[in-house]
């Protein structure tokens, strides 16, 4: 029996949640979450953990280098090494606008990659 | 020479000065607003990670989103920003603010001032590390710029001492983008940032985490070849025998922050210790022409309230110049096991908004706001660690006949 | 005639411009990328007033002498001198002996000024001394300055009145014949040698072992030092303020620095030849720091410390500077073992190897040379609104400020590049860019980006001061 301690990202109450894995590691209670959400949140962190992913693309012929970018919703956690590779051989021309779709539906989880700065163009 | 007229200056155009120039400009002020990078945004430009903006925002942001929203509302609100331009002066006498820049010498001519210009990090120098003289030690805020910013890697592996937030979310970029981290080494018991960064940049990678241990030598020819660990004990000496020996090329350091306040030396109150402004709940300093707000105060862990603060000074400095009287002040005192703690003061008839800090952390304990005997307001039954900020509201109504405000926890 | 000096440090700078003044070829060889890395970049930065060397010693002969001769040295090579005074304080009566006997040599080696004064008298010029003071030895002449800057001047002025300056070059070998010295072999080429003038700091005796036997061996000897910060430190002291002198030598002080800080140090420790190169610092140094200091001012704040660093100092088992042609070979002169108060003595050595050259050779004068050379302004604080105003509007650049804490602009940055910087801490000395608070921590990538730009080189390439230290290993995206 294990006990993992996380804190739930989906409001800002940011909720201390305790669940207690049992020696199959099964979880076999949730504490501290005062909505569905936040129960699910749990849920999702033991058996599928998702994170968004920051990370920067090569900009062509951009006042900056590179330009910010994140994943515009969570992915598995177990995605992220691949994912980086697309990233480090992505590169977008400027000029980048905020919110701009860099890669569409990256390796088929429904997310896309989307600039998070404006870069104009030189 | 050039001069400009407004009647409220902000100083330091980041998340604190964006959001001042908004609410002052919204109370109908002129707003200038002065910034000595080519872009506004200040440290938000190179925090490309999320977590900002769940309140002010009520939606979750990364750094350069946060900074180019307010930096909207700046532009729909046609405030005028003056980029590239150094402070060199500001005098109270005169009601006067000089500034250099590449088009030479330019004087302001304000009403008030808001002074917004954040925080620096602590340098690795000051922490009195035996060390040689090699090159590859970076404060992570550096790293951060160079790695998000400039497009340059710096190292191939590292150690980082501190766990505070900015370390641990270096600690997950350099990790994303190749450089071995071999640990995170954490002088205190427990860790100095949010738990949800220890998980999602620590634990998600398998770095070690260190508690109660410290850097002790720093060694290398041109750069850096080792860094030597070791335990620490209560006093933060370190224990005979406990060394590890970690062969990286780079030391990242986040041992805090340090509010820039060099500029108001002499012009305004300062807290001894941390060289924060010292201010009232109006954000007001100890010069009435001065209002300041953000990382220069205290070290805030949110930027969104960075924001809210900024707000506040920058109403106040509006109402300030358009002649408002100000109301009387009443003391507010560091009672028990408070550390750090903002405002200094309050001002009679209006709302309060206590940001505190613990010195020790603490469980089933009551956070009081008191006017000597009397519980003016109270939180019990909750856990507090010094890396998370407290922070609490009181109406205007409680606090009309206090006349001295002790913040205790216990 | 071919001299070659080696060693670029503050002696051998002296020297090749004291050398420039007649007509012959003068070359100086620098195994660093940048003039002044070694010994003369972690110091105290004194200029002694002189009552330390017995007066029997080499020292004592260049001393005094070097002191009165930075006045005039400063002003033409446009540098900063202040000549602060020092203090030497005791706290007992032995110590009151000390100060006495300190005194007496002071009088014997014509120490202009000197004073033994009262407690009331130390206290009133310094009010942070600690008040058990008994006496204290008052030097008028001491001063302060900033030592890799006289080496930086002198090699531009000399470079100037044609100097061959050669950098990033290791001696490897001397070449004689007949036992004359003929060539200086480096790493990267050779040289035609009439003269060796050996200035080589920390390496003088391996130098010197290449050509002959009748040299001194050298040891390094470390000095630890704590810098603290100028915003909040600078009234701590106005004097040099020393202990009572020890065996270990002048003991460790606590003294204004010329940018306005405050250092403590150094500590003094022996260390094997093997050690050469390292100038670490060591957790026994600085609590020897502050320990030490704190008797003298008791209340120094170290939470104000923003750096600590280490220099080694070259030491003979004699203690003393040997300043000495080779009896061996002719043409191999020894300007050696130059520990405190070497950057003092400096001047008056090299215009002593110089006339001795001179008359030795009967060398004619360089009419053509012109000892002035202008430092770089730092703008702010040097210009009057109006005066910064007018040059911005002429040039830009002089209004864009790269270092908020030290105000430094990026025209000052480019004019360090074009007179010699190629590292980031030739952009450091040549403008006290990233001396301040926050310790390049806003300035150092704008530094590189301008070194980038002004050199034409990768920021792979950018060095930090020694020929491999690079801070940036690649880009984060290619």
């Amino acid at each position: 029996m294990r006990t993992v301690e996380i804190v739930c990202v989906q409001c800002p109450m940011g909720c201390k949640l305790k669940i207690t894995m049992d020696e199959e590691n099964k979880i076999s209670d949730i504490a501290g979450y005062t909505c569905e959400r936040g129960k699910q949140y749990a849920i999702q962190e033991i058996t599928d953990p998702k994170r968004i992913i920051p990370s920067s693309i090569k900009v062509v012929n951009g006042e900056l280098e590179l330009v910010s970018v994140k994943t515009d919703r969570p992915v598995s956690k177990k995605l992220i090494p691949e994912i980086m590779i697309i990233i480090k051989n992505s590169m977008v021309t400027a000029p980048v606008k905020v919110g701009q779709v860099l890669v569409k539906n990256i390796l088929g989880t429904g997310a896309d990659i989307v600039a998070t700065r404006q870069v104009n163009a030189k | 020479m050039k001069s400009y007229n407004t009647d409220v200056a902000v100083i330091g155009a980041g998340a604190a000065g964006l959001s001042a120039a908004l609410a002052a400009s919204r109370e109908g002020a002129r707003v200038l607003l002065i910034e000595r990078n080519e872009d506004s945004g200040g440290i938000l430009n190179q925090c490309i990670h999320n977590g900002f903006g769940l309140h002010y925002f009520k939606t979750e942001l990364t750094g350069p989103e946060y900074a180019f929203r307010l930096a909207q509302m700046i532009e729909e609100k046609s405030i005028e920003v003056l980029t590239q331009r150094y402070l060199l002066d500001i005098d109270s006498q005169k009601k006067q603010i000089k500034v250099v820049s590449e088009k030479g010498i330019e004087f302001i001519n304000t009403k008030s001032v808001v002074y917004t210009c954040g925080a620096r990090e602590r340098p690795f120098g000051s922490l009195l590390v035996p060390s040689s003289r090699a090159c590859g030690v970076y404060t992570a805020g550096v790293a951060q710029r160079f790695i998000n910013l400039e497009n340059k890697m710096i190292g191939k592996s590292a150690i980082i001492l501190g766990s505070g937030d900015i370390g641990l979310i270096m600690a997950r970029r350099l990790t994303l983008e190749g450089v071995k981290v071999q640990a995170v080494i954490e002088r205190m018991p427990y860790p100095g940032g949010l738990v949800r960064n220890i998980n999602q940049c620590l634990k998600d990678f398998d770095i070690p985490l260190y508690l109660s241990h410290t850097v002790t030598q720093v060694r290398g020819d041109a750069r850096i070849n080792e860094v030597v660990v070791c335990q620490v004990d209560e006093k933060y000496c370190a224990v005979p025998q406990t060394e590890k020996i970690f062969s990286v090329d780079t030391l990242i350091l986040s041992v805090g922050l340090i509010p820039e306040t060099s500029k108001l030396y002499g012009k305004v109150n300062l807290d001894p210790s941390t060289k924060g402004v010292i201010i009232d709940s109006n954000g007001q300093s100890s010069d009435p022409f001065i209002f300041a707000a953000g990382n220069c105060v205290i070290v805030y862990d949110l930027v969104d309230y960075v924001s809210a603060e900024g707000e506040n000074a920058g109403r106040n400095a509006a109402l300030y110049a358009a002649g408002k009287e100000q109301d009387e002040k009443i003391t507010i005192e560091k009672g028990n096991n408070i550390g750090i703690i903002n405002p200094s003061f309050y001002v009679r008839n209006t709302a309060l908004d206590i940001y505190a800090r613990v010195r020790k952390p603490v469980e089933k304990a009551s956070f009081v706001v008191r006017d000597s005997d009397e519980v003016i307001f109270s939180v019990k039954n909750k856990s507090y660690v010094p890396s998370e900020m407290i922070h609490i509201k009181i109406d205007k109504e409680k606090l009309s006949r206090v006349k001295k405000l002790t913040v205790e926890v216990i | 005639m071919n001299i070659i000096i080696i060693g670029a440090g503050v002696v051998g700078s002296l020297i090749a411009r004291e050398l420039c003044r007649y007509n012959v070829s003068v070359t100086l060889i620098e195994k660093n990328i940048d003039v002044g890395q070694e010994v003369t970049k972690a110091n105290s930065a004194i200029i002694h007033a002189g009552y330390d060397d017995e007066p029997s010693s080499v020292r004592a002969k260049f001393c005094v002498k070097g002191n009165a001769m930075y006045t005039n040295l400063s002003q033409e090579l446009d540098f900063e001198v202040k000549r602060i005074g020092s203090l030497v304080a005791a706290f007992n009566e032995e110590e009151v002996n000390t100060i006495t006997e300190l005194y007496n040599r002071g009088i014997n080696n014509n120490v202009p000024n000197l004073k033994l004064i009262s407690p009331e008298q130390a206290l009133e010029i310094e009010p942070n001394l600690n008040p058990s003071v008994k006496a204290a030895l008052y030097a008028p002449t001491a001063g302060i300055t900033e030592p890799w800057t006289v080496a930086i001047a002198a090699v531009e002025n000399a470079v100037a009145n044609g100097l061959n300056l050669v950098l990033e070059e290791k001696v490897t070998g001397i070449e004689t014949q007949d036992k004359k010295v003929k060539k200086v072999i480096t790493d990267k080429g050779s040289y035609t040698a009439d003269i060796v003038i050996n200035a080589a700091g920390l390496y003088a005796d391996d130098i010197a072992a290449m050509v002959c036997s009748d040299y001194r061996p050298l040891h390094p000897r470390r000095g630890e030092y704590i810098l603290l910060s100028k915003v909040t430190s600078s009234d701590l002291v106005k004097t040099i303020v020393f202990p009572a002198p020890g065996k270990m030598g002048k003991g460790v002080l606590v003294l204004p620095t010329i940018d306005g800080g405050i250092l403590l140090g150094p500590t003094s420790q022996d260390l094997d030849q093997r050690y050469k190169e390292d100038k670490s610092t060591t957790q026994d140094g600085i609590d020897f720091i502050i320990e030490k200091t704190r008797q003298l001012i008791p209340n120094i704040d170290i939470r104000n410390a923003i750096k600590t660093f280490a220099g080694l100092r070259p030491e003979s088992p004699q203690k003393d500077f040997w300043i000495e042609e080779s009896q061996e070979i002719d043409g191999f002169i020894n300007a050696s073992a130059m520990r405190s108060p070497g950057l003092t003595a400096a001047p008056a050595v090299a215009m002593y190897i110089s006339q001795q050259i001179s008359q030795k050779y009967s060398l004619k004068p360089n009419l053509l040379f012109n000892p002035q050379r202008k430092r770089i302004v730092n703008y702010i604080n040097e210009l009057g609104d109006e005066e910064y105003d007018a040059l911005i509007k002429q040039d830009p650049l002089a209004g864009k400020i790269i270092c908020s804490c030290n105000k430094v602009s990026e025209r000052e940055i480019i004019q360090a590049i074009k007179r010699g910087a190629r590292s980031i801490d030739g952009v450091k000395f040549r403008t006290r860019a990233m001396f301040g608070d926050c310790q390049g921590s806003f300035c150092t990538f704008k530094i590189m980006q301008i070194l980038s730009r002004e050199l034409g080189i990768d920021y792979k390439d950018i060095r930090y001061n020694k020929p491999d230290s690079r801070p940036i290993v690649g880009n984060t995206r290619d």
